[in-house]
């Protein structure tokens, strides 16, 4: 009996079902949901946080985070319209920004298992210095001009249907993560690094190499976003992407990742990003304010902490009932 | 020796046939049990037989669903803790929790410290009463050093002083001598018979038989939540103490058979770690139980995290079967054929909220992979196939290993192990804390283990445990070995001399 009441009140599964219920809602009573174009928007606008999501949840699976992620998309950018600025063909421009991401992830990673500093800490600090050299890179300028094939592909869709020609890649992404997380042995070696780091050392896990990788392919994924965004936007400026880390995080809790490490699944962490994405492309369709549409982002993160909480005291509370 | 009740003192603090259930599960089923002063009266059961739960029914956490709490003679209902802890009820646990950053006696006066005009903290008159509290229990500590970095041992000799400062009656110990050295126990029983002569009534708790005989006058046997027998100690055996706690005969405690050492799989020299341990030198054969005993700190642990690789080492060299080990990585001293039961279940030897199966799964990543990807039926069985091999207690192989006892925890830990099919097995204190039953079926494993070629290396501070085990004994003293004895010479004596360095071998 325990089993199917957990079943029944795992979060991730909420997650999954409060966004077929938003969806249904929003085809029925929301104009213009439903039409191509705007599933297209709405696919485009949350294929960021999603990218990003990936390799967060095996982050915070892993008991750690990242909050420069947004930083890294923005230098990525930044680093990209500079060096098409000089010239510089595109063709070399994409492989130097993935590199410059993993020595964004790299710097993270090595702070935090050489020095043994709190990720949260180090994050912060990289999330202001990565956006400053960024600043410094383009100053205010905004690039646009890239070669359309380019501009096509990451702004385009797939024939006349509402997918994005970029939703192609990301699935095979996300085929990967679902792979990676939940079945092979690194998947399994993720969650007993976040739920008993200690232990997992004990049973021959390296744990300090699998954080490294993960800061450097969370890097490696967050500088490939920030040239999605330049080239899906069309422009290419210092201050891309910011807030981007609070999307990802809130839609990474929001899915049911406990942020203490340990729990989660690549399905929770992509149905809470919807489910974010989701509600924004509505409130903008009803004409909510973008401020407005910040404080509810605000108002989920808090929630997706404290629901994964309660459904499991409630759990607790009806098993000993 | 015998106190018939009806001509001694009245009882302090007694139950009578007091019954209490979580759900479907009856913890404590019409049990009695009476506390005289200047009396230590033990408490003997294996885990899971009731004990914690009668001790918070005295303590005041549970309140008993039948029977009644007798304070000298009169039925009385406590609320919580805070009506036992008025009414004179002190509970001492295993590991105390005093706040870190405050002195002893700030932690003793703690919310209640005396107070001079205007309300402001008295500190001259609370240290001075630390003081005496302290000298009464007979021991030497400094009022006004922080509560960090003393050792459990002292920690508990604050927990009693703040009981005293209570004015407490009752004193319930429960397993205080689980984390202690053989000097602190007799500290600690100093202190005890001290209270006991002054006329406290002291209820104790402990899985060391020999202590039970050592400082007990009487004991109350729980099983299975009943119980079975409250009777002198004097006249008794420890066999006949299992006997009761366990319902059946117990084969020999301590099994090991004789075996043929074979051919030497570990062996370490010279081995050293700056300001931790120096100049380690031993080896251990096929077949071999070696015991690796000392005081706490002495370095045992810290040797055997350095071979498995969890730390670095600064000088000196591992071979496993001949082969030099690099060192630093338990990755590599699992390859080598390496394992370790730890000495911290909790936090080293399990992942508490993993169930049973991804536990015992976590050393077989990589062997039940096929093609890089997990194969979960491969993960299960040999999962499920160990569990049972060493009879874990449970519901579901899927459940946490956090809602098994301590007992079957560590089941859990030597299953994950022992599916690495180890040549060498190191485990650092394999039974501190599980009950007598597990004990033993742990000991009958170890032996059996050895008996099929496993060199077993055991660090142990349960010096019988080590005597009846061990082939031979290494003792450590200040990180380095001080001796090593056969164990035709291994006597109490001879291993605590060489432990506290007043003599080599």
């Amino acid at each position: 009996m325990p089993e199917s009441l957990t079943r029944a009140v795992r979060w991730d599964t909420v997650v999954g079902a409060l966004l077929i219920a938003l969806l249904l809602l929003s085809f029925g009573c929301v104009d213009g949901f439903g039409n191509a174009l705007n599933l297209s928007f709405l696919l485009g606008n949350t294929l960021p946080i999603a990218l990003i999501a990936l390799p967060m949840t095996l982050l915070v699976v892993a008991g750690e985070i990242d909050l420069s992620v947004a930083s890294t998309a923005g230098l990525s950018g930044a680093v990209m319209g500079r060096l098409w600025n000089e010239g510089m063909a595109i063709e070399q421009i994409i492989p130097l920004c993935l590199l410059l991401g993993v020595v964004c992830g790299l710097v993270n990673g090595l702070l935090v298992t050489r020095l043994g500093l709190p990720s949260l800490a180090v994050t912060i600090g990289t999330l202001a210095a990565y956006r400053g050299i960024a600043q410094i890179v383009l100053g205010s300028d905004a690039v646009t001009d890239f070669p359309s094939p380019y501009l096509e592909f990451a702004a385009g869709r797939v024939g006349d249907s509402f997918l994005p020609r970029a939703f192609l890649p990301f699935l095979v992404l996300l085929a990967i993560a679902v792979v990676l997380l939940h079945a092979t042995p690194f998947g399994r070696s993720l969650f007993a690094i976040g739920a008993g780091e200690e232990a997992a050392r004990f049973a021959g896990i390296r744990v300090k190499r699998t954080k490294l990788f993960l800061f450097v392919a969370t890097g490696t994924m967050s500088a490939l976003t920030g040239v999605f965004w330049a080239l899906h936007y069309a422009s290419a400026r210092y201050d891309n992407a910011t807030g981007l880390e609070l999307s990802v995080v809130a839609a990474v809790l929001l899915g049911g990742i406990d942020f203490d490490g340990g729990k989660g699944t690549i399905g929770g962490a992509i149905a809470g990003v919807f489910l974010l994405g989701a509600s924004q492309n509505v409130m903008s369709l009803l004409s909510v304010s973008a401020q407005s549409q910040i404080v509810v982002t605000g108002v989920l993160l808090v929630v997706s902490v404290l629901g994964p909480r309660v459904a499991r005291q409630l759990a607790v509370a009806r098993r000993s009932a | 020796m015998t106190h018939p009740p009806d001509t001694g003192p009245a009882p302090v603090l007694a139950l009578k046939g007091v019954s209490k259930s979580f759900g479907a599960v009856r913890a404590l089923r019409d049990v009695s049990l009476e506390l005289l002063p200047g009396e230590v009266h033990a408490l003997a059961g294996e885990n899971g037989a009731g004990k914690s739960t009668l001790i918070k029914t005295l303590a005041g956490v549970h309140r008993p669903d039948a029977g009644q709490v007798l304070l000298d003679g009169e039925p009385v209902v406590f609320h919580g803790p805070r009506d036992a802890r008025d009414a004179g009820i002190a509970v001492i646990h295993q590991e105390p929790t005093l706040f870190p950053d405050l002195s002893i006696a700030e932690n003793i006066f703690m919310g209640r410290r005396p107070r001079r005009a205007l309300g402001r903290i008295d500190h001259k008159a609370t240290r001075a009463a630390t003081a005496a509290l302290i000298r009464r229990l007979g021991v030497d500590l400094d009022p006004d050093r922080p509560a960090r970095g003393l050792s459990i041992a002292d920690q508990q000799i604050v927990e009693i002083a703040k009981a005293l400062s209570f004015d407490a009656r009752v004193l319930i110990m429960d397993e205080p001598t689980a984390a202690l050295t053989g000097s602190e126990v007799a500290r600690l029983f100093g202190v005890v018979r001290t209270l006991r002569d002054r006329g406290a009534a002291v209820l104790f708790v402990s899985h060391r038989l020999e202590e039970i005989f050592e400082i007990g006058r009487r004991v109350t046997t729980l099983r299975d939540g009943a119980r079975i027998a409250g009777e002198p100690l004097a006249g008794m055996t420890e066999d006949d103490l299992v006997r009761r706690m366990v319902g059946r005969d117990l084969d020999e405690l301590y099994p090991k058979q004789d075996v043929e050492p074979g051919e030497v799989v570990l062996s370490v020299r010279r081995l050293t770690r700056e300001g931790v341990f120096t100049d380690v030198s031993f080896e251990v054969r096929r077949g071999e139980i070696v015991g690796l005993a000392g005081l706490v700190g002495a370095g045992r642990t810290e040797v055997a995290r350095a071979v498995f690789g969890v730390d670095r080492w600064d000088a000196g060299e591992v071979e496993v079967a001949g082969r030099r080990l690099r060192g630093g990585a338990p990755s590599v001293a699992m390859a080598a054929g390496l394992a370790l039961v730890p000495e911290d279940r909790r936090a080293q030897g399990l992942v508490m909220n993993l169930s049973i199966e991804r536990n015992i799964g976590l050393t077989g990543l990589r062997t039940t992979a096929r093609a890089g990807l997990m194969n979960r039926g491969a993960e299960r069985s040999r999962s499920l196939d160990w569990a049972v091999r060493l009879q874990v207690k449970y519901a579901r192989i899927a459940d946490a290993v956090a809602t098994l006892s301590g007992g079957n925890q560590q089941k859990v830990v030597l299953a994950k192990w022992l599916a690495t099919g180890p040549q060498v097995l190191i485990v650092d204190e394999p039974t501190r804390g599980i009950d007598v039953g597990t004990k033993a079926e742990v000991h009958r494993l170890l032996g059996a283990l050895a008996a099929d070629g496993v060199a077993v290396l055991m660090i142990s501070s349960d010096l019988p445990e080590i005597l009846g085990m061990a082939d031979r004994v290494l003792v450590m003293h200040e990180g380095r070995i001080s001796a090593e004895i056969p164990r035709s010479a291994a006597t109490e004596e001879t291993v605590m001399a060489a432990a506290t360095g007043r003599a080599a071998a």
